[in-house]
């Protein structure tokens, strides 16, 4: 019985923990997230205006 | 012991001019090299001992292909004796040699620098509605391609055949850490969203010397610029222009340890892929990594399986005493790497190129709901780029402090300036930089000297190691003219 328990509490733990451990990989995510809009958000402003006209005319000659 | 793995790259840039129809991209090179060489613009760069059509594999080739012989156009050589010139309608930087991978990764670095500045200068000469843009890449999207080469110093008495064998499957395989990254196919290829190489699409044979068609994945040219008894300069054309510092790091420093294993006579085994020119294409075309390469012997194999092989046999010479003292470092960042892109390409976002555009790529692609082609997305694949650090997307991605930097900005600073110490290099840029009146032409293998007497000097260089500062850094420091430092030359 108390070795019952023991492990039941084992798997309590264990439980808690992985639910700690995904909420952890959530807010982590959701950091990583918000990272990259505010990357994003500073690229917008460096970007090359009209990107079809740019990328139309960006011809090279082959090389080497 | 294999010999000391001398190494350079040289890195043909793309270049373009907005608002300006008619455009020339030969004129707009020499502006631009002009724009920054200034005055070292005089010292010419001599031909006398180039021979671009001679081939490794033993049989002649002359005068058969088109000559950058005496073509009249822009073509200088710096105070850190790097060479910045025009090449086939584009700027080309080629490093000073390098003694080892991590000073050759820091001097490509430095040619980025060097292309930044020269690009904001030509900006006092060029028309207000006109910008110049310079960008690292190696492609347009559009089926044109130039190159971004490798050079490594190897022992002449090594057997082609063995290069080749060795060499192919790992330079196919290895295009998963030394990828830029593309938007797209090209040149014929199957349609595809990105893939992790520029260049991949664009390679068509096994061997071979020719560099601008029917490009092949082992390039044969033959011409060491040294003492061709003892030495053969490999020439490396399948590789990508890299930004990132530890992928440019790897790139070179994986190739130079496989090359000195081999050299060595440390590489018994060999994985030999059946059929290498779809592979590169195939390898390159799956950024999940999982496609299966088939061997000769039958087995089938993923990219990233063959690059683990590949670490295991360089782990096992650098464990047995390989004496580069780079190696250690080399082979933990090929690991580390290699660890990452296994769990997910995307965790090596802050080392590698084409995993840093994914990333980016994939973000716009959920904020905006943007499909694979459009032309925001071929702009910012066009844009990571631009050496301007303002404006380039590497550079504002490294600003953001989302790259792992492998050197600092004094580091680099003085790679801009000044040559590598411990190779001949050293001797190249020092007189550049003191003897300029005199210096009339360089090269890789000679200065030519004017000090006034009836014929011009011309000091051989044919041994890459020597010329470094222990061995005339004194004489340098001594000779305050040219002449003298040829009379001290004499006397040694």
């Amino acid at each position: 019985m108390a070795e019952q328990e023991r492990k039941q509490s084992r798997a309590e733990t264990t439980d808690e923990e992985v639910i700690e451990a995904s909420a952890e990989a959530a807010v982590e995510a959701e950091e990583i997230t918000d990272r990259i809009d505010d990357l994003l958000d500073e690229i917008d402003t460096v970007l090359e205006e009209n990107a079809e006209e740019f990328v139309k005319n960006y011809v090279q000659k082959g090389g080497e | 012991m294999a010999l000391p793995k001398v190494i350079g790259t040289e890195v043909e840039y793309g270049i373009t001019v907005r608002n300006s129809p008619d455009f020339n991209p030969v004129m707009g090179s020499s502006t631009l090299i002009n724009s920054y060489a200034g005055e070292r613009a005089r010292i010419q760069w001599s031909f006398d001992e180039e021979s671009p059509g001679r081939d490794a594999r033993g049989f002649g080739y002359e005068d058969a292909m088109p000559s950058e012989l005496d073509s009249g156009l822009v073509n200088v050589v710096l105070t850190n004796g790097a060479r910045l010139y025009v090449d086939h309608a584009h700027p080309e930087y080629s490093t000073p040699e390098c003694a080892d991978a991590r000073q050759a990764a820091l001097h490509d670095k430095a040619g980025e620098v060097v292309m930044a500045r020269a690009v904001a200068r030509t900006r006092a000469v060029m028309p207000p509605a006109e910008r110049m843009f310079i960008h690292k890449n190696n492609s347009d999207g559009k089926g044109n391609s130039y190159g971004a080469h490798e050079n490594y110093l190897i022992a002449r008495d090594m057997p082609f055949g063995s290069i080749v064998r060795h060499l192919t499957g790992f330079l196919v395989t290895r295009q998963i850490f030394t990828g830029s990254g593309k938007v797209g196919s090209e040149n014929g290829r199957p349609q595809v969203d990105y893939q992790i190489s520029q260049r991949a699409d664009f390679f068509e044979e096994e061997v071979g010397l020719e560099t601008t068609l029917k490009r092949p994945i082992i390039n044969t040219r033959d011409e060491p610029h040294a003492d061709s008894a003892k030495y053969r300069r490999l020439h490396v054309i399948i590789g990508d222009a890299t930004r990132a510092e530890p992928q440019t790091y790897l790139k070179l420093g994986s190739a130079a340890l496989i090359l000195d294993a081999l050299e060595d006579g440390a590489l018994n085994e060999a994985l030999v892929l059946a059929n290498p020119v779809p592979a590169v294409t195939a390898v390159s075309h799956d950024p999940t990594l999982r496609t299966l390469l088939e061997l000769e012997d039958g087995r089938r194999i993923t990219a990233l399986e063959a690059q683990w092989q590949y670490l295991e046999w360089a782990k096992k010479y650098v464990d047995g005493g390989a004496e580069s003292p780079v190696y250690p470092e080399v082979v933990e960042l090929w690991e580390s790497i290699l660890t990452d892109l296994e769990v997910d390409p995307r965790r090596t976002a802050d080392r590698l190129d084409w995993t840093a555009k994914l990333v980016l790529f994939e973000g716009y692609i959920e904020r905006d709901k943007l499909e694979w082609d459009d032309p925001k997305l071929a702009l910012m694949d066009l844009q990571y780029h631009d050496v301007d650090p303002d404006k380039g997307l590497y550079d504002r991605l490294a600003a953001a402090g989302r790259f792992h930097r492998l050197f600092t900005e004094d580091e680099i600073e003085v790679a801009v300036s000044g040559p590598p110490t411990t190779t001949r290099a050293y001797f190249r840029g020092r007189c550049v930089e003191k003897y300029r009146d005199a210096l009339v032409a360089a090269n890789w293998d000679s200065l030519v000297f004017d000090v006034g007497g009836e014929a011009l000097k011309r000091v051989p260089m044919m041994e890459p190691l020597r010329g470094s500062e222990e061995l005339v850094g004194g004489l340098i420091d001594r000779a305050d003219t040219a002449a003298e430092l040829l009379q001290l030359l004499g006397g040694e």
